[in-house]
């Protein structure tokens, strides 16, 4: 019976596409299991798809003004109406349509930012873990000097000099938020360049950029994974504050922050106008950090020990009592 | 009246622990049954896992979430640990009475505060001593366990320390109140060869100075021959045997204390193959019914799938092993 | 000693070096500041006597000179709004943030560690969920809203605080509860984990062992030990609130502070004063992270300082 090697590579790669697929199957029952996760997850994906289908889902467009309907209550108020089921704002904007496609501005621009904040930090994180030396040296020294700065007042200058836009608000976030990301990465691939296996790697001969990307990213990713989450939520509620600023997103455009600045004007009598938005800012922050909290559990079991020690000790043991009743009982 | 002479200074009785985590229900301690006399020391010994320092943990009511006693008692100078009245004794008992060492002494000590701080607390506390007093007191404990400059030594954090002075400072802490029983979960397991020595040493001189009862948890035989009166040998969250120290090693009864002496490596015969049991412990999530050990056991009949109990086999011997207590009975 | 004294301040130095650096370009080169400055309608002539007023003429590293010179006496100029000295401004209204900042911190603190502490002694039960929960919503709640809804309820409809402003002792409890909120939700997460990683800790088992008080251990023991990263984690809150992120209560609560000034300055390109406020925002980050430094080696003895 020849065996040979091709034969043998074949089976390892069915094996591994194998594992992979009960590897989702795994987390997908891990998330059925935390009812918190499960719920974040739910919330994001429907707010993503909020997002992306606002224009077909919204019931007007968020800019179109009706000044014969201003101000008006949402739907379960007297004066309310179905054509505007959650009011509309001083401009006679409808309030719902410019919820949903407020969703698609924090999105967005959360996603960019971590992409830019992230793609960068991550890269000087690898230069300098791996690099070490003079490099290393530079990079930290950057990094400290930079997170010492009063990070949100030369963000409100550099939007007030330069003009607050979409894209400027995105530059500026990342600029200020990039440094987390490099740190993280830096101790990352300090600690996994000690390992015996990168060494391992290096005697053997391997280039430095198939280490990092063999070797060393595979292990990143877990924690950049959460980091990244948890920054996303932390950019949406940045955004949303430069935007109630009046530094953010400007108008004709729709921004959760926005519409709680200009509702503001009219707290004490449409208090819909302050309330709708920011829950919708609060809704989606708190189903990011869900999902982010649910992600840290199941990637390190002392959490989950931490979180369910209690509680699952006592279920278990009322369970043990009453098999330890019935076997007593039977003789 | 009891004659507190005849009353040992501490019995467990068929004690049950259990630990209840994600995995399953970890039962460490299935039915632990033993004695200590005044003044006497007993060795427990087994592997990793076999359940040692729960036993003794429960004894100083460590026990915590996900842990729980769910059956047997203990009992300390006559006075029962587990009942609501012995719960109020266990405060007042901790830590004077019955007093434990650890085995890392890094991580037993607090990093952020002085060695002297750590001794003096126990003395204020269970003694009420002034700072001055408990400060004069701590000087002489550390004397008694053979640490010199003992001033400075009180201003000293644990890391400034060696691992053996550490352990030692430990010692100290658990004679501060003069207890009558101190329990020593594995004290030299994380210490040098050589410390152990010393440390072992400076054990048996406070034993019998001082004439108090010691437990000894360990997994090293040579220590337990050096050292105790009495030896129990744990196997898998019970005791399979418990007699005389020099008794047990010259006879051993009980196939697991057979294979663990013939196991231990000897200076004096040369052999070409070292001896191991074959086989792993068993996962005391679903331990096996009956004696656990025989699975691994050469000795194993049908018998031994019925449950097992500690029996005397005369001698002040106690064995639990069906196939022991034939042959003892012939 | 001296070398660690040393080097920090050569740190610092840097760390607001650098941010006047850039907040000097930011103004002089992306913008225009004669544009900024003078109403639209001047005439050339006007624009060149002002240039020439301002030193705007002279080459680029003359100005930065100077500007570097003046600003080690700490005179910025004139604030073109309200024509004094910037820094008087800067001083009348910085112990107003720090007064929100401490009263806000201090309450998150004080709520924080208690109730941390019992969620710790009891991981997964009743009190550690609904904390943990509490937590995530505080975290999530955007802070301007939260003022907002805090004036829409105790001002409107309870009637029971004032609305905006810093008149009366009354008016600091909802600033400085808005402020407190997020991190008060922080810390709880915080001192929780804290507290159950040292609550595993052998030296607990032991001063368990030796019988001491359950309230002297946990309190005392553990806490010492978690300590670190909670001290950490206010020192990083209170620099927060001074850099600059006072600014969304501020402006929600009218609180005359720095960050409600700063917005002011930049609403009226008052860039003389922006540069006054920032180059104070950064000197207080620094000054407050040595401090931080000093109170760590307090703590834990173990730390050396380097």
């Amino acid at each position: 019976m020849n065996r040979t090697s091709a034969d043998t590579l074949e089976k390892a790669l069915e094996k591994n596409r194998y594992e992979r697929v009960e590897k989702l199957l795994e987390l997908g029952r891990e998330l059925k299991r935390d009812k918190a996760g499960l719920i974040g997850v739910i919330l994001i994906t429907a707010l993503v798809l909020m997002a992306v289908f606002a224009t077909v889902i919204a019931p007007h467009d968020p800019t179109d003004q009706d000044l014969t309907a201003r101000l008006a209550p949402p739907v379960w108020y007297e004066k309310g109406t179905w054509n505007h089921m959650l009011g509309t704002d001083h401009l006679g904007r409808d309030v719902l349509s410019r919820t949903i496609h407020g969703a698609r501005v924090s999105l967005w621009v959360g996603a960019a930012v971590v992409l830019l904040a992230g793609g960068f930090g991550v890269v000087m994180g690898l230069m300098a873990g791996y690099l070490g030396g003079k490099t290393d040296a530079f990079v930290m020294r950057w990094i400290d000097t930079q997170v010492a700065f009063p990070g949100l007042l030369l963000a409100l200058i550099i939007l007030a000099v330069i003009g607050p836009s979409l894209t400027t608000v995105v530059v500026v976030l990342a600029l200020n938020g990039w440094m987390v990301y490099g740190r993280m990465t830096r101790s990352a691939v300090l600690s996994i360049r000690q390992s015996p296996y990168v060494e391992a790697a290096e005697v053997v001969g391997c280039r430095w950029p198939r280490i990092i990307f063999r070797h060393i990213l595979p292990n990143l990713t877990s924690p950049l994974l959460t980091l990244a989450i948890l920054e996303f939520a932390r950019i949406v509620l940045a955004e949303a504050a430069l935007s109630f600023l009046g530094l953010g997103i400007q108008p004709p455009a729709t921004s959760w922050g926005l519409d709680v600045s200009m509702g503001k004007n009219y707290m004490f009598m449409a208090w819909w106008l302050v309330t709708i938005p920011g829950c919708a800012i609060a809704v989606t922050v708190l189903a990011i950090n869900l999902v982010a909290s649910w992600l840290r559990l199941i990637s390190d079991p002392q959490e989950r020990e931490k979180q369910f020690a209690r509680h699952m000790a006592g279920t278990m043991r009322k369970k043990m009592q009453a098999v330890i009743e019935k076997e007593s009982r039977t003789p | 009246m009891n004659d507190s002479r005849k009353t040992p200074l501490l019995e467990v009785r068929n004690l049950v622990v259990n630990f209840y985590t994600r995995g399953g229900v970890v039962q460490a301690s299935r039915g632990v049954s033993f004695q200590v006399e005044h003044g006497q020391t007993l060795g427990i010994v087994g592997e990793s896992g076999s359940g040692k320092s729960v036993a003794v943990q429960a004894v100083m009511g460590l026990i915590s979430n996900p842990g729980r006693i769910e059956g047997g008692d203990i009992f300390f100078m006559g006075q029962s640990l587990l009942d609501p009245a012995g719960r109020k004794f266990v405060r007042k008992v901790r830590g004077k009475d019955i007093a434990m060492i650890f085995q890392d002494p890094m991580t037993s000590l607090n990093p952020v505060f002085t060695i002297g701080t750590q001794i003096t607390e126990v003395l204020r506390h269970h003694l009420g001593m002034t700072r001055d007093q408990a400060r004069k007191r701590a000087m002489d404990l550390l004397d008694l366990v053979d640490i010199n400059a003992p001033e400075k030594r009180l201003t000293q954090y644990p890391y400034e320390m060696s691992g053996g002075m550490r352990q030692r400072v430990m010692i100290a802490m658990a004679l501060a109140c003069e207890p009558r029983l101190i329990i020593a979960d594995e004290p030299t397991t994380a210490l040098d060869v050589t410390i152990q020595a010393q440390i072992l040493e400076l054990l048996a001189d406070l034993q019998q100075r001082l004439q108090v009862s010691v437990i000894l948890i360990t997994h090293d035989l040579g220590v337990v021959a050096q050292l105790c009166h009495r030896v129990a040998v744990m196997y898998a969250g019970r005791i399979v045997e418990v007699g005389d120290a020099d008794q047990v090693f010259a006879s051993p009864v009980h196939p697991y204390t057979k294979g663990l002496i013939r196991a231990t490596p000897r200076l004096d015969v040369i052999t070409e193959r070292m001896v191991s049991i074959d086989g792993v412990p068993p996962d005391l999530i679903s331990p096996p019914r009956g004696c656990a050990f025989s699975p691994r056991c050469d000795q194993a009949k049908q018998d031994c799938l019925r449950s097992q109990t500690l029996t005397p086999l005369g001698d002040d011997r106690h064995v639990s092993c069906w196939c022991a207590i034939k042959e003892g009975t012939r | 000693m001296g070398r660690f004294i040393y080097r920090r301040l050569m740190h610092g130095l840097i760390v607001i070096l650098g941010v006047t650096v850039i907040v000097f370009v930011v103004t002089r080169m992306v913008g225009d500041p004669v544009q900024v400055m003078l109403p639209l309608e001047s005439t050339l002539e006007q624009r060149a006597a002002f240039e020439k007023k301002l030193g705007l003429d002279r080459p680029i590293y003359i100005q930065f000179g100077e500007f570097l010179g003046n600003i080690a006496r700490l005179d910025f100029g004139e604030s073109l709004w309200q024509k004094r000295p910037a820094m008087d401004i800067v001083f009348e209204k910085l112990p107003m943030t720090m007064l929100l900042t401490a009263v806000g911190i201090g309450f998150a603190c004080v709520a924080a560690i208690p109730l941390g502490i019992i969620a710790a002694l009891r991981p997964g039960g009743a009190v550690d969920r609904v904390t943990v929960f509490g937590s995530l919503l505080g975290l999530s709640v955007p802070q301007f809203w939260l003022g907002l809804l805090f004036i829409v309820l105790f001002a409107v409809q309870f009637k029971i605080l004032p609305t905006s402003g810093a008149a009366t002792p009354a008016h600091i409890i909802m600033p400085a509860l808005t402020m407190g909120l997020p991190t008060l939700a922080r810390l709880v997460m915080l001192v929780r984990s804290s507290m159950i990683d040292e609550l595993n800790q052998q030296y607990v088992k032991t001063s368990f062992a030796k019988g001491l008080p359950f309230v002297r251990v946990v309190g005392l023991h553990a806490l010492r030990n978690a300590g670190l990263p909670i001290m950490t984690l206010v020192g990083w809150e209170v620099i927060r609130s001074l850099a600059g992120y006072s600014v969304v209560v501020e402006t929600v609560f009218a609180w005359p502070g720095i960050g409600l000034t700063a917005i002011q300055a930049i609403e009226r390109d008052d860039l003389i004063l922006i540069q006054a406020i920032v180059f104070t925002a950064a000197v207080s980050v620094v000054a407050i992270n040595i401090a931080m430094d000093f109170i760590y080696k307090l703590i834990d003895p173990r730390l050396k300082l380097t």
